[in-house]
């Protein structure tokens, strides 16, 4: 974990095309595993932006935020709300969206921050905590409760219609200057977005301050006893992850116009930690490849059913096809998180440093011949930077 | 820090990027435009795709497993598999259990966790990978809202299935959304008269809620005709969906001076709530020199077995009992009964009556296209659903039927056998304008999708 990852200039840059490429060309790659279909993908994106700023809290500073999901969902209802009163370009709900998120997360951060290690987490998971019940109940009024918040006929809308007459009495969808913003316009909105916070991730990542941020993570008190005062760093970490959150949460709102206050809620906190540490936390492609593998889990495994299954079993002799198919049900449909758990548990088990430690491992294992690479240490460091 | 000092550009990276997204942006832009199909979705080959979206976890799973085993049996019997069930007994014999427009129903499940948010998300998914025509289903009217607007957006029927609050066809009524279930205002206009006949009119009313659209509408109906007969509504409190633990809001009820519990709850949560009443000795008690009572305006069969012996004579209301001795009742009861072993509840019925009724539809409207065979829906007249006359009216798209006022029952002969039927409370007692304040929406414009 001490060792600073040391990656030329040059390796950075071809890390960033390829991560680029790899997003910008997902319909195409995604279509093989079944995942070739916008909803997806708009989600995939989301939340490895979600995933991306939670890994500069969790992954830099090792400050465990349970609580990530009340800024997703301020996002979403500052998004909605943009929507309701101005209007529904894309632009002013992602501004909004950050604006919002930061505030809070500044407010929480700085009252969470006092505490580190569970303290810490138990302290930011209560302040979830209350804002989805706040959001579920109390404030009905701004957030419309279980219903959730959605755009209406009758919104002002003040800056829309100001210069365009309404038109006809269909409800108005999302937009970038007139391009709409669900389908494949939508994924690809969220995927240039996706591109420039991973770039600045990466930037962040590579810089003094993100060094300082390592620095916290290794050990708080010899900071504090050289005379720096941390929690200024700890609290713009945990401000730019809550922006990231806050944005992530405003594309939620853009591809879909309906903020609800499930966004809130812990389970929705845990997610995102666990898509960090399944891809691996404190890197940069980690997270992304996190995130995207629970979206792919909770939406095409959930979605196989009986039906499915006697169809894959087919090929297996009578008898066999459907004791096979029954078998498998357990772990598809309903039975997704089951699967979800057990690749999970593997995962710590096997690879404590996510998916990318697997990554990492296999380089290592191919690169052996060369005599240089062996000596570098790779398979003992589970959080490293590089790739 | 020294990134991009030389070599590759940032801005030519930004350029090359915005290029690249544009190519590959545009085949996806042909092939939109290159299959011209009429509308969304529209079958090519030789099946055509139902999406079922229904609740496999949280407080409404129970209702959902029952649902989808429904949705099962009706694409076997659209497909001429099995007895045919209520086909036979429908009075549009439109369909001949040869598929639909001579298409083969196959079909894609779901699940919508109780949550609007992944009801949208699984709906997305069967809209824009599997090619569904039609999306049905939903046990929880704040999940119907969201997925119906959702296909009123996308182009493509809603066909909603256990949804019982007054906004899903009142003022979030759409075009492309039906619904057969009834909702809270019927529940109230079938209570009232019985609820009067037997606690009389002086009685002190004490509301439990479900915290979303369905509650705040079941809330409003009940307490509006309750107020009617001349009873008091002494306080309305609101708890939050999956709560498990009501004794917190319990509690107060014993000491607030009423002598009615009205139990807006669905699902586990009424079972939950009523259980802990029970347990709290709430129906032991004497207030106000009458014996204290429980009443659930929204009944189910799957929610008596859960709350056990607890439901013995309490009132509620349903959209239909399996006891039912009409033909089309006893039909369906009898397929379903043959198939899975035990008799199917309301939330079953009304999703299998769905599914036969859009089949029916696209029959006879010669098309899946969702503007036309709204058309066929909207104003159509049956019989022979296990409900007597039906009405799908065109001004709200709400169905209009007999509404049943059920009691637990005494002495339950079997572990299904636990409500009796009251009262078949007629068509006309439960019809209202639909432009009422309750009720007051727009349909707007009916949408293709393509």
């Amino acid at each position: 974990m001490a060792t600073t990852p040391q990656t030329t200039p040059n390796q950075d840059r071809l890390l960033f095309v390829l991560f680029a490429a790899a997003v910008l060309t997902a319909p195409l790659w995604a279509s093989v595993i079944g995942a070739g279909y916008p909803d997806l993908l708009q989600k995939f994106a989301i939340f490895g932006i979600l995933a991306i700023g939670f890994n500069i809290l969790f992954g830099l500073t090792g400050y465990l935020s349970f609580g990530h999901a009340a800024f997703l969902g301020i996002g979403s209802y500052a998004a909605v709300w943009s929507f309701k009163l101005f209007t529904v370009n894309a632009l002013p709900a992602v501004f909004f969206g950050m604006v919002f998120a930061g505030l809070f997360a500044l407010v929480i951060g700085y009252i969470s921050l006092r505490r580190t290690g569970i303290y810490f987490s138990i302290l930011t998971l209560a302040f979830a905590q209350m804002s989805y019940n706040l959001a579920y109940s109390v404030l009905t009024p701004i957030t419309n409760g279980e219903t959730g918040l959605t755009m209406n006929q009758d919104d002002p809308r003040f800056i829309d219609n100001l210069f365009f007459a309404p038109e006809g009495n269909a409800l108005p969808s999302t937009n970038l200057f007139g391009i709409e913003m669900t389908g494949f316009s939508g994924f690809y909105f969220c995927a240039v977005v996706l591109i420039i916070a991973f770039y600045i991730a990466m930037r962040i990542s590579r810089s003094p301050f993100g060094m300082m941020l390592r620095a916290i993570k290794s050990n708080q008190n010899r900071m504090n006893y050289t005379g720096f005062n941390t929690r200024p760093y700890a609290l713009t970490a945990f401000v730019i992850s809550g922006v990231y959150a806050g944005l992530a949460g405003s594309l939620m709102a853009v591809t879909d116009p309906l903020a609800g206050a499930e966004r809130m809620q812990w389970t929705a906190s845990g997610e995102v930690v666990l898509m960090t540490i399944l891809g691996g936390a404190g890197t940069l492609l980690g997270p992304v490849l996190g995130a995207g593998i629970i979206k792919y889990f909770e939406n095409i495994f959930s979605a196989y059913n009986a039906q499915v299954l006697e169809r894959i079993f087919d090929f297996l002799p009578d008898g066999i096809d459907h004791a096979a198919a029954s078998v498998a049900g357990l772990f598809v449909g309903e039975g997704w998180h089951l699967t979800l758990g057990l690749v999970f548990m593997l995962i710590v088990i096997f690879l404590p440093g996510g998916v990318m430690e697997g990554f990492t491992r296999l380089r290592a294992k191919f690169s052996k011949p060369t005599v240089e690479s062996s000596s570098s240490g790779s398979t003992t460091s589970p959080a490293k930077d590089s790739a | 820090m020294t990134l991009f000092k030389q070599g590759v550009s940032r801005r030519g990276l930004m350029r090359g990027g915005i290029a690249l997204s544009a190519g590959l942006a545009a085949p996806q832009f042909f092939v939109r435009g290159a299959g011209a199909a009429t509308y969304l979705n529209e079958p090519t080959g030789s099946t055509v795709t139902f999406g079922f979206n229904v609740p496999q976890t949280g407080a409404y799973a129970d209702e959902g497993a029952d649902e989808l085993r429904a949705y099962q049996l009706a694409v076997k019997h659209l497909n001429g598999e099995g007895d045919g069930g209520m086909l036979n007994t429908f009075t549009s014999k439109a369909l001949e259990g040869k598929g639909v427009l001579g298409k083969k129903v196959a079909f894609v499940t779901g699940d919508t966790q109780t949550k609007s948010d992944a009801a949208r998300a699984s709906a997305k998914r069967m809209i824009e990978k599997d090619g569904v025509v039609m999306v049905t289903g939903g046990s929880s009217s704040g999940v119907a809202i969201a997925v119906q607007s959702l296909c009123q957006e996308a182009g493509i029927t809603f066909m909603a299935g256990l949804t019982h609050s007054n906004d899903t066809t009142g003022k979030d009524r759409r075009r492309n959304g039906f619904r057969h279930f009834f909702n809270a205002y019927m529940s109230g206009a079938a209570l009232a008269p019985v609820l009067k006949a037997n606690y009389g009119t002086d009685r002190k009313a004490y509301h439990l809620t479900a915290d979303y659209t369905w509650g705040w509408t079941q809330e409003e109906s009940i307490a509006n005709s309750t107020e009617a007969i001349g009873w008091e509504t002494v306080n309305k409190v609101r708890t939050p969906l999956g709560a498990g633990d009501f004794s917190q809001y319990i509690t107060p009820v014993l000491n607030s001076g009423a002598d009615v519990l009205i139990l807006n709850h669905y699902g586990k949560d009424m079972v939950n709530s009523l259980t802990q009443a029970v347990q709290f000795g709430l129906r032991d008690k004497q207030v106000n020199g009458k014996d204290m009572v429980v009443v659930v305006p929204l009944y189910s069969r799957l929610m008596a077995q859960g709350a056990g012996a607890n439901v013995k004579g309490i009132f509620g209301s349903t959209n239909w009992h399996w006891s039912l001795t009409d033909a089309g009742s006893q039909a369906f009861v009898k397929s379903f009964g043959a198939e899975y072993g035990f008799p199917p509840s309301q939330a079953a019925h009304t999703c299998y009556v769905q599914a036969l009724l859009y089949a029916d539809a696209a029959q006879r409207a010669g098309t899946f296209a969702p503007c036309e065979l709204g058309k066929a829906l909207e104003g159509f007249e049956f019989d022979g659903m296990g409900n007597g006359p039906t009405l799908y009216r065109a001004e709200d798209h709400q169905c209009f039927k007999k509404v049943l006022v059920v009691k637990g029952k005494e002495n339950p002969s079997s572990q299904f056998d636990l409500l009796e039927v009251v009262e078949e409370v007629p068509r006309e007692q439960v019809t209202y304008d639909p432009n009422i304040p309750q009720f007051a929406g727009e349909l707007g414009p009916c949408n293709n999708g393509a």
